[in-house]
């Protein structure tokens, strides 16, 4: 990787930027030494770009991926790569994902678009019935492991019931599948990559509201990223917050606020959901003796639970106050409420401040 | 219907301007012929799949054809004038539109009473007009605002209205005919003499569930009528590129279908009219129509880039559902451009009477976010942007 690479994780404040809602594919300025700025889903489409590139038997295929997509992720595939490769699907989410399933097991890289990750439900049986048991139930003889299903995820500001959920939790209870989540362009594309190469079927959430707003410097050559490795972008000593996707941007603006109240936040991006970095968020809450989860996805049964119930079972003794949840309510994803149901910037500074005073 | 009511009413009262507008049209038939029954030939022949085709000669009357285009006129404003209020930004969320395909909604209220169910996906906006929904719960609806059919907190998506029989207004592709099937047993079980008609696009047509739920009508005879509404696009992929046979009526198989000009409003109401009549003798049907959105899937499509431009411009010229009404009007004396100008000039104003009426309305309360989830609460707990202050546990 070129020398020139600014650290990770450099985030475009939300609706400041022009440049984030440029709809080029390949942004124009900031062109140096392999590096350009691109924005998210640019930087997607430069790893489907590869992939297809890298591995002759790799595939792309889901609705209206052949025109580039909605959200333009797939953008130049089927003009580069034929129609063979990369190809519209029929609306028909359970046949997508079970179809990949077969693809993959003939030893394919079976990429797969679910146009929203609210639309995933359909196939949620393939994914949990057939993809994720099919190693084990076969003794190992057969797996899927080629088999990636990229989906957008997450609220957009008006997306309302169908076009906001973030259901990454269902998945998180399937053993079998690995669930990945980036933060940003280059760990978009530095994930995604590992994701179709890994030999595990894999669910990969796209933070739709992060695909033109958050642009970053993103080497162009072909790297990989790794899974179930934590990152800690943010060093703290006060209190350790843990989130994954968009809403690393919202803990990171909170995180800031808390530094001028002088309490020091240290920040985790956790990446991949399943299998976890335990180790790093012990860690962390071991040296901080507090912990914070944030997700979008309604606070009951959501992954933060689990984090919670783990690094209790690990650090009872050094936690100095309750692990707080800053979450989705407990409601359907709301249209009009949208800016009540969201675990706002204010709603984590305000649990920041109340677990450090505990 | 209230829709007819309101359109017969507004016919009427074009027999009450002054004489000086009644000049031009003297030609016209007296009033007392407006019920007269008119015989009308559809625009193409039926095409069916293992049952006899209806009939071509439609039975209509003066004042049913005025409150056909009454109707569509006003479902096309309402629907422009839903386009710009999305690009103002009054309308957030996701947003379909109805226009070009008005006919399916108009034909198939004019062949059923609101004891028969409707339910349909997401392009709904048209079909809860037509099943009695008035302007003013459309654009309140649309703006997130209380006094919306759905309270402001379902969009323009989830319409619905119990009393019209109007079972909405669903997000995901294709997951409300099995939905209607259910609705059609329960009328079954109870000897009504109903059916329901379950709406669904191409693009759904190859989702598997609407299979299952044809075997499950098709096992118990239920009175299901399964409507598919060919506007040939699902999303942006055409229906030749997503179903190995684009003839929807025929994908039945053991049920049988036919093949409607989903653009000739007659001939909609002639197919719902046979179809409600088989179901309730023998199960299942399905009603293939034929028609053509002019906009885009949704807000965010353009609608330009996998057809041309001819193409749509060519459907409006040739098959337009207003166009050919306003043919049928004029051909048959029944009204004169003017008046037909005049009533789309009223349609206009209803629309932008019932927009600034709907702008008035107050946005839902907030402690709206968490009713209806449950019968109660159940203790869900809520906080605001300031977490200490605003935290209460609700019933």
């Amino acid at each position: 990787m070129s020398r020139c690479v600014k650290r990770l994780g450099k985030w475009v404040s939300l609706g400041q930027s022009k440049r984030g809602f440029s709809t080029s594919t390949i942004q124009k300025d900031g062109v140096e030494n392999g590096v350009k700025s691109l924005n998210l889903y640019s930087a997607i489409n430069q790893a489907l770009h590869i992939a297809l590139d890298t591995d002759p038997r790799s595939y792309v295929f889901g609705e209206d991926v052949g025109f580039g997509g909605v959200f333009r992720c797939t953008t130049g595939l089927a003009d580069r790569f034929g129609k063979n490769r990369v190809f519209n699907t029929p609306l028909c989410e359970q046949g997508i994902v079970g179809f990949g399933i077969g693809l993959a097991a003939m030893g394919n890289r079976a990429i797969a678009e679910i146009q929203f990750a609210d639309y995933i439900f359909p196939a949620f049986d393939q994914i949990v019935n057939e993809a994720a048991k099919f190693r084990y139930r076969s003794g190992n003889q057969f797996n899927c492991g080629g088999l990636t299903i990229r989906t957008p995820y997450g609220a957009v500001g008006h997306g309302g019931h169908y076009h906001s959920q973030s259901p990454e939790a269902f998945f998180c209870h399937v053993p079998g599948i690995k669930v990945v989540i980036p933060r940003s362009p280059k760990e978009a594309k530095g994930l995604l990559l590992s994701c179709i190469r890994d030999p595990n079927p894999i669910v990969f959430f796209e933070p739709k509201w992060l695909y033109r707003l958050a642009v970053e410097e993103v080497p162009e050559d072909d790297y990989m990223l790794p899974l179930s490795e934590a990152e800690v972008i943010r060093q703290g000593s006060d209190i350790t917050l843990v989130g994954w996707g968009a809403q690393l941007a919202i803990m990171e603006q909170a995180c800031i606020d808390a530094e001028k109240e002088g309490i020091s936040c240290e920040l985790i991006d956790l990446k991949t959901l399943i299998p976890w970095d335990k180790e790093t968020v012990e860690a962390s809450v071991k040296k901080t003796g507090r912990l914070l989860i944030s997700h979008e996805a309604p606070v009951t049964g959501g992954f933060g639970a689990e984090i919670s119930a783990s690094i209790l079972e690990r650090c009872f003794s050094r936690l100095e106050a309750p692990v707080a949840r800053v979450c989705g309510l407990d409601t359907p994803f709301p249209l009009v409420f949208e800016p009540f149901y969201m675990p706002t910037k204010n709603k984590i500074l305000d649990a920041i401040k109340s677990t450090v005073n505990y | 219907m209230a829709l007819s009511r309101l359109a017969s009413s507004h016919f009427g009262s074009n027999f009450l301007k002054p004489a000086s507008l009644l000049l031009s049209s003297q030609r016209r038939r007296s009033i007392s012929s407006s019920n007269e029954t008119l015989t009308i030939e559809t625009s193409i022949p039926f095409t069916s799949h293992n049952c006899d085709a209806p009939s071509r000669s439609v039975e209509t009357s003066s004042s049913e054809l005025m409150s056909f285009f009454n109707d569509m006129v006003l479902m096309r404003r309402m629907e422009i004038a839903a386009d710009s209020l999305y690009k103002a930004k009054l309308i957030r969320g996701f947003c379909h539109l109805y226009d070009g395909q008005e006919a399916v909604a108009v034909g198939m209220e004019a062949a059923i009473n609101s004891k028969d169910c409707v339910i349909t996906a997401y392009r709904d906006h048209c079909t809860f007009l037509s099943r009695g929904g008035t302007l003013f719960e459309i654009f309140s609806e649309l703006m997130g605002r209380s006094g919306g059919c759905s309270k402001g907190k379902g969009g323009s998506m989830h319409f619905y209205r119990k009393v019209g029989g109007f079972y909405g207004g669903h997000g995901i592709v294709g997951a409300q005919v099995p939905l209607g099937v259910g609705l059609a047993f329960g009328q079954k079980y109870c000897k009504d003499p109903n059916v329901t008609f379950s709406l669904y696009g191409d693009g759904a047509a190859n989702q598997g569930q609407l299979f299952e739920a044809l075997n499950i009508a098709a096992l118990w005879d239920l009175p299901a009528i399964l409507v598919c509404e060919n506007n040939h696009y699902g999303m942006g992929t055409a229906e030749w590129r997503s179903a190995k046979s684009p003839a929807y009526y025929k994908r039945g198989d053991y049920a049988p279908g036919l093949k409607v000009d989903g653009m000739d409003v007659l001939a909609v109401k002639q197919a719902c009219k046979f179809a409600k009549e088989h179901a309730l003798k023998n199960g299942p049907i399905i009603l293939e129509m034929d028609t053509y959105r002019y906009h885009g899937h949704s807000m965010s499509d353009p609608g330009s880039t996998y057809r041309t431009r001819d193409e749509i411009s060519g459907v409006r010229q040739e098959r337009d559902p207003i166009e050919r009404v306003r043919k049928l009007v004029l051909a048959h004396d029944i009204s004169t451009e003017k008046e037909l100008k005049d009533i789309e000039k009223e349609a206009r104003k209803q629309v932008d009477e019932a927009i600034t009426k709907a702008k008035e309305s107050q946005m839902p309360d907030p402690s709206d976010l968490f009713t209806n989830v449950y019968v109660k609460g159940l203790g869900v707990e809520a906080y605001g942007a300031d977490r200490k202050e605003l935290k209460a546990t609700l019933p």
